[in-house]
């Protein structure tokens, strides 16, 4: 502003900036006691179940589905951080490849979502479960392995039949995260 | 409550002539303290229950919910936050004034109270009809600036001491033009009678000083606007910001002595929006009830007198609507504008306040000596005053509706739902 203002306009300017922003200030706010509030009050008074209201290709916990899995070790190869400890040796007995550990520490696991990308086998996936509140840091390891088994035979590109994702899980988790503190 | 202990002599003890009779005193104590009962069981479930409705509505206004997990809709939020602050450890630091530090939330909490003594809540509903009143009422309340600033020296805590120096110079700044608006009604009842100026006004809009004449209109914003900085409520929550101060004069309180200087705070709320009701928008008047045929009714009842119980149910009723409104206009402000500056503090009392509100007492003046009471124009103005009134309603209730339509569309859009979520739809 070049010209000073006149003091008087200025003066009942400022009144006037000061009623007419608080009229419509309140109106505003006034405005927000009629619209839908955004809070969704997680876990117990939900519309529908959280894991359906997640976005597409959400990444959770890992799953392996060990029907699928060849023992190929692409996925705890590719993981920058060595979350996913898997161990396969050769039954002497039966000559077949037995895979006798497949430890993924989801405490470790930054979700980056590589091992499932180089995962050839259709058996490694992110699961939409993300609820892994423990006592425990250890109890963070979970054992998809529980007895020694044999590792799937198929070829790359094969159609596997695998179980849904989000059915094995639950029950792995179960096992690891039920523990005594230790 | 005179009136009343006056009823239960004649007609419980039979004596028609109270002043002789040598045993009164009795009967006029028992009212007192069943007066002061009365009264602080209602600022108890007011102060309690009003927190709720601000958390729930400051909720809403922020696209949150607010507390709904206590008792029916989180309605016990207030007794469930009451306990906690009683079973926690009450902390007097090492270097505080400890009796200072120990007085001031009494006198906080006393200054607040002082002021419900005088307020009218029905027709015959008030603890003492005093004929200095609102003098009285701006005097008992400047206990609270005392209070506060002794809560802020007794801390020996820079932050509080701040806010204690804040909250005097803004409670003192403030008390001018809050006193001067009300003047206006002083100027207009002929009175300082809380239940007199009630009583000058009538239970029909255009008889409320409110409409009276555009310097009355003026007034009453200027009144809200300076009890606002009087109670400490944002934008003028100076003394206690918590941006800079972290908390102000109450930092080094800890359990029922902190909760005593909210428990004011919150009392506050209704004294100023009672003192707008009883000044400005009509009080406890009915509409076509004249307060004298309900005087009439207590004076001829021999014995119980069920209408008038009713009159007096719904004086109060009409009260507290009119002062529940007020409230809620209070706490939606609280979430509508920023805190002021010091400066702009200041400024706002000194260089736009006082001049307003001394032209409103000068306004006031020059109508009652141009305007006769009652005559054709008087009307005419209240008619033009209550048009005023209703447009500046029905203009915003318009601006509501076009900021709540902006956001309509695009919500569905998005969200696949209606954005239509009333207030009373409790989640």
């Amino acid at each position: 502003m070049s010209k000073k203002a006149n003091p008087v306009v200025s003066y009942l300017s400022t009144i006037w900036r000061a009623m007419f922003s608080t009229f419509e200030g309140l109106a505003v706010t006034f405005s927000w006691l009629f619209r839908r509030p955004i809070t969704i009050q997680y876990p117990d008074r939900l519309e529908k179940p959280v894991q359906e209201m997640l976005p597409e290709g959400y990444r959770g916990i890992l799953e392996v589905d060990l029907g699928c899995c060849t023992g190929c070790l692409l996925c705890s190869t590719t993981c920058p951080i060595d979350c996913i400890a898997i161990q396969v040796v050769k039954n002497p007995e039966t000559k077949k490849r037995e895979v006798i550990r497949f430890d993924i520490d989801i405490a470790k696991c930054m979700y980056c979502g590589l091992c499932t990308e180089a995962c050839n086998f259709d058996a490694l996936h992110h699961t939409r479960q993300f609820e892994g509140t423990n006592v425990s840091r250890n109890n963070l390891v979970l054992h998809f392995v529980k007895e020694p088994r044999e590792v799937s035979s198929h070829k790359k590109g094969e159609p596997c039949n695998r179980r849904p994702v989000g059915s094995i899980l639950p029950e792995v988790m179960k096992d690891c995260f039920d523990q005594e503190e230790g | 409550m005179r009136q009343i202990a006056d009823w239960i002599i004649l007609n419980l003890f039979g004596v028609a002539d109270a002043g002789s009779w040598p045993y009164s005193w009795l009967v006029y104590l028992g009212m007192m303290v069943f007066a002061a009962v009365l009264a602080i069981t209602f600022v108890a479930i007011f102060a309690g229950p009003v927190t709720w409705v601000e958390r729930r509505v400051a909720g809403r206004i922020m696209s949150r919910l607010g507390p709904n997990r206590v008792g029916p809709q989180g309605f016990l939020q207030w007794l469930a936050d009451g306990l906690k602050n009683l079973l926690k450890e009450d902390l007097i630091p090492d270097a505080a004034d400890r009796p200072l530090f120990r007085l001031a939330p009494h006198l906080v909490w006393m200054g607040m109270f002082g002021a419900f003594v005088v307020l009218p809540f029905g027709a015959h509903l008030v603890a003492a009809d005093l004929n200095v009143g609102l003098l009285y009422i701006l005097a008992i309340t400047s206990l609270v600036v005392l209070g506060l600033l002794m809560a802020g020296w007794a801390s020996n805590s820079k932050w509080a001491l701040y806010g204690g120096i804040r909250s005097t110079a803004q409670l003192v700044s403030y008390e001018i033009p809050t006193a001067f608006s009300l003047m206006v009604i002083v100027i207009l009842a002929g009175t300082l009678s809380t239940q007199e100026i009630v009583r000058a006004q009538g239970g029909w809009p255009w008889d409320w000083f409110v409409f009276r004449n555009p310097f009355t209109f003026l007034a009453f914003f200027l009144l809200m606007t300076s009890s606002l900085a009087e109670g400490n409520r944002v934008p003028f929550d100076l003394p206690e910001a918590e941006s800079e101060l972290v908390a102000g004069y109450n930092i080094e309180y800890s359990g029922m002595r902190f909760l005593f200087f909210l428990f004011a705070e919150w009392a506050n709320l209704w004294i100023m929006a009672a003192i707008g009701t009883f000044c400005f928008l009509g009080g406890w008047q009915i509409p076509g009830v004249s307060p004298d045929a309900i005087d009439a009714l207590l004076a001829r009842s021999h014995g119980w007198s069920w209408s008038w119980v009713g009159l007096q149910a719904l004086s109060f009723a009409i009260f507290a609507i009119k002062a529940s409104w007020l409230v809620f206009v209070v706490i939606q402000i609280r979430w509508t504008l920023p805190r002021l500056r010091v400066d702009q503090l200041m400024i706002a009392c000194w260089k736009y306040l006082v001049p307003m509100t001394l032209v409103c007492i000068l306004g006031v003046l020059a109508m009652a000596l141009l305007i006769p009471q009652g005559g054709v124009l008087d009307y005419l103005i209240r008619g033009l005053m209550m048009v005023v009134g209703g447009a500046l309603v029905a203009l915003f209730l318009w601006r509501a509706r076009v900021n709540y339509m902006l956001a309509r569309d695009s919500y569905r859009k998005m969200e696949g739902r209606e954005l239509w979520f009333p207030p009373y739809r409790l989640v």
